[in-house]
């Protein structure tokens, strides 16, 4: 067998940047986060390679059959870079999002609120050679849901990022400025670090707004990168 | 140096990017049709705390091709969500062993990872293959408890159907790994 150089350990978590598994004033965490501290393996190629995706783009949200969506068109864009900031190029970037009435196109979602049939909320696009990804979409409505009493979701819209390696893959949501709702909800504060919780949210931006066209937000991905010392290495 | 971002829960709403589609890895007009392997299904159930079938998890798969490579052709990627019935099932070709870090191999696995609501991060496991000899000196078993190897281990209800059972939490508790 030709001998491989091994992969490079992914750096660990800053403390406080992630989310805990169990966060006590999210309810669904109770029964599903598990009890016991993961078993750390040191990464192997399993873990340091990624599916290549050749699937056709799907970047304007906005429009359905011709016919536009109901609600505010927004442009979302920004760049995808792992910790050192180098671009992932040619990365798969999902969103998901409820309509501008605050409900999914989706048969749980029973939120009394109208579904749009010029909108599905679904996108998918690859980043370019400086990392870039760019949707035209519509502004999603804040959505209630039974974690608490009156609880309601802060604005929002789901992302989901692959690497070049599945150790990289990627599930979050970017939030909206100045959303009263931040401040109240379990899922966003249940990561303590607060420049963490700020980077969740994507910042309103001239350069990325099109005149007479829409308002654009700016939302940066970092996915993990390479373990920076030797000390963050993978224990062997 | 930047931190990476966070990761937030996929919710229950997950679907929209449900292609169904995906949980055949050796579909016709897929990027893996045509290629000569062992077919097999993987099946399990995934279950929470207290035992209930968990409905709305997003499952996905990640493995080498029947050689043991990831730079080939084959695209060992696969995506399903939970039934009714908490149950997930792909169809694919049987992956090689991988080499390990140093002069290891690696029995054949299959990396899965589960996104659901009430997980704020992704949890990753492995799918291991009942009866491998290559089991015994596979280095990340060698990890994790003796008695707590048999939830990473697949084992055969026909032949060509293997079944893993996730509970997320609670006395059988899968094991989960972190790089
Ligand atoms: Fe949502």
């Amino acid at each position: 067998m030709v001998r491989m150089t091994d992969p490079t350990p992914y750096a660990r978590a800053v403390p406080g940047s992630q989310p805990p598994l169990d966060s006590p004033d999210y309810g669904s965490t109770h029964r599903r986060a598990p009890k016991q501290e993961p078993i750390r393996a040191p990464v192997t190629l399993t873990e340091a390679s990624s599916p290549r995706f050749a699937l056709p783009s799907h970047a304007d949200l906005s429009v359905v059959d011709g016919h536009a969506a109901m609600g505010e068109r927004i442009i979302v864009a920004g760049r995808v870079l792992d910790e050192r900031g180098a671009p992932l190029r040619g990365s798969m970037v999902e969103i998901w999002q409820a309509n501008s009435a605050g409900r999914y196109h989706h048969a749980r979602d029973q939120h009394d609120a109208p579904l749009d049939p010029h909108f599905s909320g679904q996108g998918r696009v690859f980043t370019d050679d400086e990392g870039w990804y760019r949707f035209t979409t519509i502004r999603p409505g804040a959505y209630p849901w039974r974690n608490h009493h009156n609880a309601w979701r802060p604005t929002h819209i789901h992302f989901s990022l692959f690497g070049h390696g599945f150790a990289q893959r990627l599930v979050t949501q970017m939030y909206f400025p100045g959303d009263p709702l931040l401040a109240l909800d379990p899922i966003f504060l249940a990561t303590a670090d607060e420049a963490a919780r700020d980077r969740l949210i994507g910042k309103f931006d001239l350069d990325i707004t099109r005149p007479e066209f829409a308002l654009g937000y700016r939302f940066d991905i970092t996915l993990r990168g390479e373990a920076a010392t030797p000390f963050e290495e993978g224990r062997a | 140096m930047s931190t990476a971002t966070a990761h937030q829960t996929a919710g229950p709403f997950w679907h929209l990017i449900d292609f169904p589609e995906w949980s055949d890895l050796l579909r016709e007009d897929g990027p893996n049709a045509g290629i000569a392997g062992e077919r097999i299904t993987l099946q399990g159930t995934v279950t929470d705390g207290d035992g209930a079938l968990v409905t709305d998890a997003m499952i996905e798969i990640w493995h080498a091709d029947p050689e043991g490579r990831y730079d080939g052709a084959f695209q060992g990627f696969g995506r399903c969500g939970t039934d009714a019935g908490g149950r997930f099932r792909f169809t694919t070709l049987k992956p090689g062993p991988v080499p390990g870090r140093g002069n290891t191999l690696q029995a054949p696995h299959v990396q899965i990872a589960i996104f659901a609501r009430g997980l704020l991060r992704h949890l990753t496991t492995r799918l291991y293959f009942a009866d491998d000899p290559l089991n015994e000196s596979d280095p990340l078993l060698a990890l994790v408890p003796v008695e707590r190897r048999c939830t990473m281990i697949a084992t055969p209800v026909i032949p060509g159907t293997w079944q893993l059972d996730i509970r997320l939490q609670g006395g059988a508790e899968t094991v989960f790994l972190e790089v």
